[in-house]
């Protein structure tokens, strides 16, 4: 699904990532925990294609495909989705408009016929339902005046409305107080299928315990130092980050 | 920061020429020109006597440069200030108009048999300066809505426009009215009596068509007492080299209880990449709202070189209420200076003011606006809000609010915003898969929807598509 090889990328002159390795697999969630500054968001905006990165060495393999030289919307099409951390607003565009746009755009990059209005409704009201949305989210400005926990569910709604073949939930856990964290959990766990797969970008362990991973990856510094199953998120947790410091340095 | 660029690149889709006959004044203007003007157009001695007392008084006074705006000052002797198509028998249907003409409409996607078919819109064209067609002009007769060519109304029904033309921008307001009340050839008049509600938008759509030639547009639309009328007017001009002078007058009169809504696309060339040629548009637009009354402004602005123009409304009687809703949109080396007059002089008026500006590549786009509330105007009320939108550095969005208050009841809000598309909303988009002129085009619509939403159905539509033309390769 995801094979990133020996991955370097900085902006304006400062290496950020330092030689990342990665592979995800279908069906496969992976977690990627770090302290501040130690890449995380980087990997996630270079993953989507934002074009303030510098790629000076590696390679970033989708679906089977170099992706390296495709843009940000090329890379949606083929079914790469990032929840953002900071959603941005989009004054005067409403949520249904938004989507409806991102998702014919989608079908018409894959050759597709814009999707039935009917068939659009349908599934969005049933997807809002899964996120315990309410039905006036779609007639809002999308982002504006939304809280921190919705923006964050409307994220995973627009996710699920998309069904990417991989999902990377850049700090979805960040600003969701703990019942907006179960919903926006179970909600991905609806999603999860044998045949996509997702990368769950964190800080905190607390969103592990609701969206299980396979994969536990400790980046650090720009460079993966240390990868395990689950259980290493709960080791982080208990020992701090100044563990791998220290590890590290020793 | 490539992405943004790509934006300002695209040329103007509407540039194209449509081959008519016609008969032209030599360039020039002096007394005699005026007279072959009006005796072109069969008037009445008084219409001549009314044009020489404008031009006399537009002799003595100078070209304002108030404006923040920066143009060659046009050499009005080296204008020519009349050309019509050749006078043809009248037309019973679509197939005796020039086809040509019919042509044209084609392309512009608005063609008469559309218009009349789909819409129920009675469209008066006028291509240069006289009105080739007027449709459903029976239809509305019956009514007794009058919707002519003001030539037309000038002979047929001399009272009404010898009691109203003048009157709510007099002969005398300022340098380019003056010349428009000398010299206009043309234009729309229309009439809705007390208590008609007009059922259809009236709608016409000008052409400037003719090499070298100014447009002098004139507008006089009367609502009687209690009556309605929803008035369209949208613009889309030939690619040309020079500059062409444009310099309309519109007159709105609102009676007791009347309510008029006037909506327009504007969409002509702009000039060309490097600022050369485009139309310049000086524009006096001006309504007056009697008791109860209520006008409303909407305008779509996309196009013109250098845009002087600033709809507004006179709230005479008590209770009236005037309304401005403006999206204008500068791009390459378009220069906009635009904005409205709210005049209070009634008690209990109210006035709104929402002002859209976007500015592109190495435009200038102004909002300027007056609310001046007088002595008498007891309680009255304003609220204004002027937000700017740039893409990218180079361009430059200014605001100029003047308030003259001399009522202590009086309640103005002005709320001011400037903002820019980001880099991050750019990329919110792209990842959901929408690509970067969509984005644009998504974000400028949200960012204009609170004018959109108040122009007709159909009009929106074409004002929305005239948004994404009009920003197409504009973000550097």
């Amino acid at each position: 699904m995801l094979k990133i090889k020996n991955l370097h990328a900085s902006i304006d002159g400062t290496e950020i990532l330092k030689g990342i390795d990665l592979e995800v697999k279908p069906g496969e969630v992976h977690a990627i925990m770090g302290p501040n500054g130690s890449g995380k968001s980087t990997l996630s905006s270079v993953i989507a294609g934002r074009e303030d990165y510098e790629i000076t060495q590696g390679s970033i393999e989708f679906v089977g495909e170099d992706i390296m030289d495709l843009s940000p919307e090329e890379r949606a099409h083929m079914g790469l989705f990032l929840s953002f951390q900071y959603p941005v607003e989009i004054p005067g565009v409403s949520v249904t408009n938004f989507l409806k746009t991102a998702i014919n755009e989608s079908r018409k990059g894959r050759g597709l016929e814009p999707m039935p209005a009917k068939d659009m409704l349908k599934a969005m009201r049933e997807k809002m339902a899964l996120l315990e949305m309410d039905k006036s989210f779609m007639s809002r400005s999308i982002n504006e005046g939304f809280s921190g926990g919705e923006k964050k569910r409307n994220e995973i709604f627009q996710m699920a409305m998309l069904e990417p073949k991989l999902a990377i939930l850049d700090e979805t856990d960040s600003g969701l107080d703990i019942d907006a964290l179960r919903i926006v959990a179970s909600g991905v766990n609806k999603l999860r299928k044998k045949d996509n797969a997702i990368v769950v970008i964190t800080h905190y362990q607390r969103l592990l315990d609701h969206i299980v991973p396979d994969k536990v990856h400790v980046l650090f510094n720009g460079k993966i130092v240390k990868s395990g199953d689950k259980s290493l998120a709960l080791e982080l947790e208990s020992k701090g980050y100044d563990w791998i410091k220290e590890e590290l340095t020793a | 920061m490539d992405i943004l660029k790509e934006v300002t690149n695209s040329d103007y889709k509407y540039g194209f020429y449509t081959k008519i006959d016609s008969d032209k004044a030599p360039k020039g203007l002096n007394e005699d020109i005026i007279r072959f003007i009006s005796a072109k157009k069969e008037e009445p001695e008084w219409m001549l006597e009314w044009r020489l007392d404008a031009f006399r008084q537009w002799q003595k006074m100078a070209e304002p440069n108030w404006a923040h705006v920066k143009y060659t000052k046009p050499n009005y002797q080296d204008i020519s200030y009349y050309s019509a198509p050749k006078k043809k028998k009248t037309l019973d249907s679509l197939d005796e108009v020039d086809p040509e003409l019919l042509k044209t409409f084609e392309k512009l996607g608005i063609s008469l048999d559309e218009q009349k078919r789909l819409s129920g819109v009675a469209v008066d064209v006028v291509v240069d300066s006289v009105s080739v067609k007027t449709t459903f002009r029976e239809k509305l007769a019956e009514m007794g809505i009058i919707f002519c060519a003001i030539s037309d109304a000038i002979k047929e029904y001399p009272e009404l426009v010898k009691k109203y033309i003048g009157t709510v921008v007099p002969k005398s307001d300022n340098f380019f009215a003056a010349l428009n009340s000398a010299v206009f050839t043309d234009g729309s008049f229309c009439y809705i009596p007390k208590g008609v509600k007009c059922p259809m938008e009236l709608s016409t759509y000008f052409r400037i068509n003719e090499a070298g030639t100014g447009q002098f547009e004139r507008t006089l639309l009367i609502a009687d007492e209690g009556s309605y009328v929803s008035y369209l007017e949208g613009c889309t001009a030939p690619m040309r080299d020079e500059n062409q002078l444009h310099a309309a007058v519109v007159e709105l009169v609102a009676l007791d209880d009347a309510e008029i809504k006037y909506s327009t696309v504007q969409n002509w060339y702009p000039g060309d990449k490097e600022g050369k040629g485009g139309v310049f548009n000086f524009v006096t637009k001006r309504g007056i709202c009697e008791r109860n009354a209520k006008i409303s402004w909407t305008q779509v602005e996309t196009g013109s070189a250098v845009t002087w123009k600033y709809p507004s409304c006179i709230l005479k009687g008590d209770n009236s209420i005037g309304e401005f809703y403006s999206v204008a949109v500068t791009n390459n080396y378009q220069q906009a200076d635009t904005g409205t007059k709210m005049i209070h002089l009634g008690r209990n008026t109210k006035s709104t003011i929402i002002s859209k500006g976007i500015c592109a590549g190495n435009s200038e786009g102004s909002y300027r606006g007056l609310v001046k509330i007088g002595p008498r105007a007891q309680n009255a009320r304003n609220f204004s809000e002027c937000d700017s939108l740039l893409m990218g550095n180079a361009c430059g969005s200014h605001t100029f609010p003047y308030i003259e208050i001399k009522n202590k009841t009086a309640k103005v809000e002005h709320e001011a915003t400037t903002s820019k598309i980001g880099e991050d909303q750019l990329f919110y988009c792209n990842q959901r898969g929408i690509p970067t002129e969509e984005a644009i085009a998504l974000i400028v619509n949200g960012y204009c929807k609170d004018v959109l939403n108040q122009l007709p159905m159909e009009f929106a539509v074409e004002a929305q598509k005239l948004l994404e033309v009009s920003l197409e390769g504009s973000v550097g």
